[in-house]
């Protein structure tokens, strides 16, 4: 195993985003050409250039053929991939080896997810146990850990909700500066506080909505990264990493930290060559489905010590303007989470604050070098992490 | 010499107040309260319950048959003892049966029991009587009735107490019923019922029981009569001349309320649970004939470890917050909002090929490491060892709340749902939590293991555990 043969082989050249949101006047296929149509303009290129390309969706299609329909891409090798909310940056983890192997030149990857044509306000439902599969929720399985994180570490819950609430107000202030975003209301504590009950001890505000949305970007091999634009981004680290999904059989499972989360940053960290993450990055795009989820990510990425990343948040450590910025466009908490698209609507944000081409110049950071995207599907004891470093030229 | 090996009981967690059903439909309050199943619960998991009451302390291996008897099995046609039976891990050489239909399917289940352990055909029987019958909202069936069960293991040594004789009549009357459509109990006009029907048949049965046997009534100890209700249970005591104070089983109507087939054998359990060496105890039950059984008492039942008996679970308890939940328990009141939610899906072959956990709550242990694992695992997650594993039963143990949440999101009978994870010794697992007040939760508490139905997903009900409170730390 050579974790360091990826780094800054892949480039960025071209991303694209649609807006966010209950998109009813847009199918999955509007959203898609919207966000591929951007990323085409922005790489310099069109659609005939493409070599091949990455789906990522967990429910809106099935195969990879709707994306050649909708794009009229003729004859090209195409792959769908699915890996719950990591599945954007899964598929470009599997186009950038291709890019890396020198097979393509010039890839497409795709992440979408059309929800709100469902009618329903959670997630479908899937295939599962027909007895000891139910009773669960998303929030109430991250509530299983916030619960234990604040029994853990001593935290009045009251006071943890407190802790958690701070993490919404930050992320839906960063979102009123994201033109994009589903959410632009700026929060204050006491609102989250008083909303109504999802999951004790989470409520409302401390759950991210379901939305519709597609992102896309273009890569290439580095060393041609230059004949498209002088300010590509380098792809430094992509891991995806499985656990076995322990929680459930696991006498030890903590409840109060993401085990699936730490090992494949610590994979990222090898391949991007990153040893102090809370030096080394300048941004962090991280996934904030719950409140609590982004608390305890804090802690999995090594940037807050185990148990104490409350003090950060007091701190405003992570605010916009602090130390290190975190979820700069509000996350999903402000974007909603159309599960195939988040990685990429990440990727679009980090790439862009590098290249100094934030939407909204509030918003942008000052020279940041390093931005790191988390994306977590399942959820806690059953997690599916990706982890993807960007660096500048 | 036959008789009872071992015995026990089950009332559910919750009651309402008689005078909760007055405020929201007028009329008179009726005293006392009843004892109401949960919405998880129907007449084959109290039965569940009961059981495993009575088996404290004795191997499932060793029990030859199981009875169980219910006006109120879930299914018409398959067999409910069936799915006791595999909760409990009985033999599947274990001969099993269901006693349905008359309010006398407990006793009757007894009777046959003994006759099977006598001829020689098993040495050991479990009988199960369990009920939970509806009366519609508004009747005085609604105000009498209540949910709860017992057990007995019957057998020819280690008598608790000998069957030393019995009687049985039948008669056929209409008085009460329910057709194959009907949810709810019907009867005839109450007069000529209870004149005709329960004194007339109790009175025959228990006189030509003390005439054939040369028996003095006034000389047995105590006296477990059934009874439609507590007027009822008042003639037939005067009739008989029976010191109400001294000689009849207490029938628990003003903490219970008539258990239906279950009634009479819960309160057989009860009258074990206070009787001394030497003690006549006589049974007379009613429900289309009588039945008479008097047993002579060998030992007094003393404590059993983890038993709980009638009295554990009648001081556990908690009343339900109104009578509108008690309609919507029972389905009386269906909410719009169910309705719109999708069908909860359920596939016989998982549930088949699973039975050994779903049911039997069995974890698997690693042979190589000793680690345990729920749901089982064909390979150990720690050693990796590919199936080497025995089955470990759980359903026995008590364990602590490790975290929890209030689901609020959560498909739920009764939101909001608490989903928890519970250590059970050295394995910890995921589960619902049940009989619970949510303001009292709280890590580290102790639970225990509880056997539920969580729906009736593809039109069949769907079994499985849940971890609840402790009964014995809400006294």
């Amino acid at each position: 195993m050579n974790l360091e043969a990826i780094r800054g082989k892949v480039a960025v050249i071209g991303t694209g985003c649609s807006k966010f949101g209950e998109n009813w006047d847009k199918s999955a296929s509007d959203m898609i050409i919207d966000a591929v149509f951007e990323a085409l303009e922005d790489a310099g290129m069109e659609l005939k250039d493409i070599e091949a390309a990455w789906l990522g969706t967990t429910t809106t299609f099935f195969t990879a053929l709707p994306l050649a329909e909708i794009l009229k891409l003729k004859h090209i090798p195409i792959s769908r991939v699915e890996n719950a909310c990591a599945t954007a940056m899964d598929a470009l983890r599997n186009a950038m080896y291709s890019v890396a192997a020198g097979v393509f030149d010039r890839v497409l990857v795709v992440g979408v997810e059309k929800l709100k044509d469902m009618g329903i306000s959670g997630l479908p439902e899937y295939w599962s146990h027909p007895v000891y599969g139910t009773g669960a929720t998303a929030p109430g399985r991250y509530a299983l850990c916030a619960r234990r994180y604040f029994h853990n570490n001593n935290i009045d819950p009251d006071k943890g909700k407190e802790i958690l609430a701070k993490i919404a107000v930050k992320n839906h202030y960063n979102g009123s500066l994201a033109p994009k975003a589903f959410f632009r209301n700026r929060i204050d504590v006491e609102r989250v506080l008083k909303a109504p009950l999802i999951a004790w001890p989470l409520g409302l505000f401390d759950c991210c909505g379901n939305a519709d949305g597609a992102a896309a970007t273009i890569i290439c091999r580095k060393d041609m990264a230059k004949s498209f634009r002088d300010d590509y981004v380098q792809i430094m680290g992509n891991a995806t990493v499985m656990g076995p999904g322990l929680g459930k059989e696991d006498m030890d499972h903590a409840f109060d930290d993401f085990p699936e989360t730490a090992a494949a940053a610590k994979m990222a960290y090898e391949q991007a060559g990153i040893t102090n993450p809370r030096k080394d990055l300048s941004l962090v795009c991280l996934h904030d489905c719950f409140t609590i989820a982004e608390l305890l990510e804090y802690e999995g990425l090594g940037l807050s010590p185990k148990g104490q990343s409350q003090e950060d948040v007091e701190a405003g450590s992570f605010e916009l303007d602090g130390e290190l910025p975190i979820n700069t466009d509000g996350g999903l908490k402000a974007f909603g989470h159309p599960v195939g698209a988040t990685g990429l609507r990440q990727c679009y944000e980090i790439s862009r604050q590098l290249q100094g081409k934030a939407d909204l110049p509030e918003r942008q950071l000052k020279d940041p070098k390093i931005g790191l995207s988390l994306t977590q599907g399942g959820h806690p004891g059953w997690l599916i992490p990706n982890v993807t470093i960007f660096a500048q030229p | 010499m036959v008789g009872i090996k071992a015995c026990g009981a089950y009332i559910p967690f919750f009651r309402l107040k008689r005078e909760d059903i007055a405020k929201a439909l007028g009329g008179g309050a009726g005293r006392g309260e009843k004892a109401v199943a949960n919405f998880d619960e129907d007449s084959v998991t109290m039965a569940v319950a009961a059981a495993l009451d009575c088996l404290q302390g004795i191997e499932p291996s060793t029990v030859d048959a199981l009875y169980f008897a219910s006006t109120t099995m879930p299914y018409k046609e398959k067999q409910c003892a069936a799915i006791v039976a595999s909760v409990l891990g009985l033999r599947r050489d274990a001969f099993t049966s269901d006693f349905s239909s008359s309010l006398r399917a407990g006793t009757i289940a007894i009777k046959t029991a003994c006759d099977a352990v006598k001829s020689g055909s098993a040495k050991n029987v479990l009988v199960v009587a369990s009920d939970s019958r509806l009366g519609g909202a508004g009747t005085p069936f609604e105000l009498t009735f209540g949910d709860g069960a017992a057990a007995f293991l019957i057998g020819d040594t280690d008598l608790l107490a000998t069957l030393e004789a019995e009687y049985t009549h039948t008669n056929e009357f209409i008085d009460i019923w329910r057709t194959k459509d009907d949810e709810f109990v019907r009867s005839w006009e109450d007069r000529f019922i209870f004149d005709k029907g329960y004194q007339n048949n109790i009175l025959e049965g228990v006189g030509n029981f003390v005439k054939d046997q040369g028996i003095n009534l006034q000389e047995v100890d105590k006296v477990v009569l059934s009874a439609p209700d507590a007027r009822r249970i008042q003639g037939a005591i005067k009739a008989m001349k029976l010191d109400i104070k001294s000689q009849v089983q207490n029938p628990l109507f003003d903490q219970v309320g008539n258990t239906g087939a279950a009634f009479a054998p819960m309160m057989l359990v009860a009258a074990l649970e206070d009787a001394k060496k030497g003690n006549k105890i006589l049974v007379a039950n009613y429900g289309d004939g009588c039945d008479v059984l008097l047993f002579n008492v060998n030992e007094p039942l003393g404590d059993i470890e983890g038993r709980r008996g009638t009295k554990g679970y009648l001081n556990s308890k908690a009343y339900m917050a109104n009578y509108e939940k008690y309609l919507r328990f029972r389905k009386i009141l269906s909410l719009e909002a169910e309705r719109t939610r999708p069908p909860q899906s359920s596939f016989a072959p998982v549930l088949w090929r699973d039975q050994k956990w779903v049911l039997g709550l069995n974890a698997s242990k690693c042979n190589e490491c000793g680690r345990l694992f729920f749901p089982p695992q064909r390979i150990c997650a720690y050693c990796q060892s590919k199936d080497k594993f025995e089955y470990v039963k759980l359903s026995g143990r008590k364990g602590t709340l490790f975290t929890f949440n209030l689901d609020f999101l959560a498909r739920s009978d009764d939101s909001p749902e608490v989903f928890t994870r519970v250590h059970l010794g050295d394995v910890g697992i995921y589960c619902r939590m049940t009989d619970r007040i949510p303001e009292q939760i709280d890590i580290d508490m102790p639970v225990e293991m509880t056997f539920r139905k969580f729906h009736e997903g593809a039109g069949y009900p769907n079994y499985f555990w849940k971890c609840m409170p402790t009964r014995e730390v809400r006294t």
